[in-house]
């Protein structure tokens, strides 16, 4: 009987979308608990909130934020934004510009800083409504035609500070990147998990979730049922322009300037590969938040793992893209496949024997 | 009815590539107008136009094969600095001969075609995900192999990349003196890639195939056509067309050095576009990402010449180009299909 019982549990676990995401967050973290023995430790120093977890938990702010947005839009249209990191870079220029007010730095606000925040935000909206209008209504592949703000975007925000870097020393907006007051915890998780939160909520108290799903797996499909699949894609590139241009400011604020070739940089192929790590399919259809968002901390784990272990930054690529191999490979329906056959055959020669 | 609309079809990427070359053509013409001053009309502009743009030349051609079978490879740029750092690790740090680094460029592409095209072929894996990860690895490689710019002194490389051939024409110096226009080694490889991938890609089984499984990969199938395998020859050439692209692109730079060629895959699916390139496949043809490529080159030459111009300029023109050269394709693929329907 307990025999019996046994396999359909660990099945059921197997067979969660996220288990596998899961499973790869842990082998890292505990990789890191056998390095390091403090790991899990937190403690409070100047107020703040302070250890390995905590770090990490900040430093991968942007790139949740990023998936998220990437998770949409690969789920409604089948490809991906690689365009985000350049509005990133677009959304902290114009922020940073309006703050110094066309100085090179500044100590004091030239302008209010929600003028320059709702000016960001409108330049990354303009920018994924640009991306979503050539995916939607012009039916191209979201990889090019997010391929021109990916080359154009870094151009644009040179453009918008002059070719310098931008800085604003001033403690408001250095709190977005930092910590407000004396609250102990970094003020990016905030924006992540805010970011999540609203995501999750919208995606799951409404039917968007439902319709992004169904224009991801059959468009025309949609279309016949009365959906309006141009809109839903449209919407999802808009959204996601929308927090990489949040992204950009938290990245910004982190150091409290705007550096046109930095910010953001690579950070647009990290993005997809939360959305990969995540276990959700490249191809489009049904999703899952909360899978990229693991996928998310498992890089900046892997990264900050990787820093920990003395390994040079420009290295760092050279394992994230064999963690990629391994992950994708073990979801292609190929291997699936290769696996099915193994099992039932096992299960076959099971039966042989026993029947004997 | 089926012939004329073949016909209707050759003739929107025909007049994909009319615009390309014309294009072409107007931009040169106006730089040569504007900027005859500063030596822009003389032959040698457009033969150095060929000389820095050899590999790029190389490289896209391999990489308008994947995008004829609708895929797509996004870590050319990663090959070309990693080849260029092996090549230039080995000669100047473990006394290779060039010889032999060359062989190690040209295993260097075709070990990444190879697995790169057998993870999309037969795997199915998407082609974007599996180049992706080529990308970061090829990077991140090269930095293994080191973190320094490493320059090549190798007397043997250097003659190479020295090596002048001299054409019957030329221009005349202010006091009269004849100086024929010259190009290096690299173009003439360049040159021998396009005509063989043109002539490969027009009359052979494999090259008409191509097209066919990008067309429509069902109908491919059902033809009898082993798409698998087609496509993974497919990248293969990819990759060792990058690899050699890389061995150009070092005889040019004759330099290693981790931040060596980024944003060249890029570079490279532009060039393809612009050139009339299909994203979805199915169509294209490699003159018309040839020139793609020389106006690639000659923006950037037209904005240096300018003078008071910033280098991103380059990069927002080129995309400019590539968002009128998206949006027209796609203008073109809708009526296509309304006439189809």
């Amino acid at each position: 009987m307990d025999d019996h019982k046994k396999p359909s549990v660990w099945k059921r676990m197997t067979q969660n979308h996220l288990f596998l995401p899961i499973v790869c967050l842990l082998v890292v973290l505990l990789i890191n608990v056998i390095k390091t023995p403090g790991f899990f430790q937190i403690s409070i120093r100047n107020g703040a909130l302070y250890g390995s977890m905590i770090d990490i938990i900040n430093r991968s702010s942007e790139l949740v934020i990023l998936a998220v947005g990437m998770t949409l839009v690969t789920a409604s249209s089948g490809g991906q934004d690689i365009s985000v990191g350049a509005i990133m870079a677009v959304s902290a220029a114009v922020c940073c510009q309006i703050l110094s007010g066309g100085q090179v730095s500044t100590n004091t606000f030239r302008n209010p800083l929600f003028l320059a925040i709702l000016a960001a935000l409108a330049a990354s909206l303009l920018c994924g409504a640009f991306n979503g209008f050539l995916v939607a209504k012009l039916n191209i592949q979201p990889m090019v035609a997010t391929l021109i703000l990916f080359t154009a975007g870094r151009g644009i925000a040179q453009l918008v500070t002059q070719g310098q870097i931008t800085y604003v020393r001033v403690g408001t907006f250095q709190a977005m990147g930092d910590h407000i007051g004396s609250c102990p915890i970094p003020t990016p998780i905030f924006f992540a998990a805010g970011a999540v939160l609203i995501a999750y909520l919208i995606l799951n108290k409404t039917a968007l979730g439902m319709y992004i799903e169904s224009v991801g797996i059959n468009g025309s499909a949609s279309r016949i049922v009365g959906l309006n699949s141009t809109m839903i894609k449209f919407l999802t590139y808009v959204i996601c322009g929308l927090l990489a241009g949040v992204a950009g400011i938290v990245a910004s604020s982190r150091i409290y300037s705007a550096d046109a070739n930095n910010i953001g940089l690579n950070l647009e192929m990290d993005a997809i590969l939360a959305v990969a790590l995540g276990g959700n399919y490249l191809g489009g259809g049904k999703f899952s938040l909360m899978g990229s968002v693991i996928g998310a901390f498992t890089i900046q784990t892997l990264t900050t793992t990787l820093y920990a272990m003395d390994v040079p930054g420009d290295q760092l690529p050279v394992y994230k893209a064999i963690v990629v191999i391994i992950i994708v490979t073990l979801q292609s329906p190929v291997f699936e496949k290769f696996m099915d056959t193994k099992k039932h055959r096992r299960k076959l020669a099971a039966e042989g024997r026993a029947s004997v | 009815m089926k012939q004329t609309h073949q016909k209707k079809s050759f003739n929107s990427t025909a007049f994909l590539l009319m615009i390309t070359i014309g294009l072409f053509a107007a931009m040169y013409i106006i730089g040569m107008i504007v900027y005859a001053d500063k030596g822009f009309a003389k032959p040698q502009m457009f033969l150095n136009l060929l000389i820095s743009n050899a590999s790029l030349i190389v490289i896209s051609c391999g990489l308008t094969l994947v995008m004829i079978t609708g895929g797509i490879d996004i870590s050319v740029g990663s090959v070309v600095a990693l080849v260029c750092m092996v090549m230039a690790d080995l000669m100047e740090n473990k006394n290779v001969s060039p010889y032999i680094a060359v062989m190690v460029a040209l295993l260097i592409g075709l070990a990444f075609g190879v697995v790169q095209g057998f993870l999309i072929s037969y795997l199915k894996i998407q082609p974007f995900i599996v180049t992706l990860a080529g990308m970061f690895f090829g990077r991140g490689m090269t930095a293994v192999v080191s973190t320094n710019m490493i320059s090549i002194k190798n007397s043997v490389f250097q003659s190479w990349a020295k090596f002048r051939i001299y054409m019957p024409f030329g221009s005349y110096s202010g006091k009269g003196k004849f100086h024929p226009a010259y190009i290096y080694p690299t173009v003439i490889i360049a040159v021998v890639v396009l005509v063989f991938i043109i002539v490969m890609l027009k009359y052979s089984k494999f090259g008409r195939s191509l097209y066919a499984i990008g067309g429509n990969h069902q109908s491919a199938l059902m033809m009898g056509l082993n798409v698998t395998r087609t496509t993974f020859r497919a990248y293969v050439l990819d990759g060792l067309l990058a690899g050699l692209g890389g061995f150009l692109f070092c005889l040019n730079s004759c330099a290693g050095f981790v931040e060596q060629a980024k944003g060249l895959e890029m570079d490279a699916i532009s060039a393809s576009v612009i050139g009339g390139t299909l994203l979805t496949g199915g169509v294209g043809t490699p003159i018309g990402t040839f020139f793609g490529v020389l106006i690639k080159g000659t923006i950037s030459s037209l904005i240096t010449t300018q003078g008071t111009l910033s280098s991103w300029w380059v990069r927002i023109t080129l995309s400019l180009l590539l968002c009128f050269f998206i949006v027209l394709q796609s203008i073109f693929a809708s009526i296509k299909k309304k006439k189809v329907s």
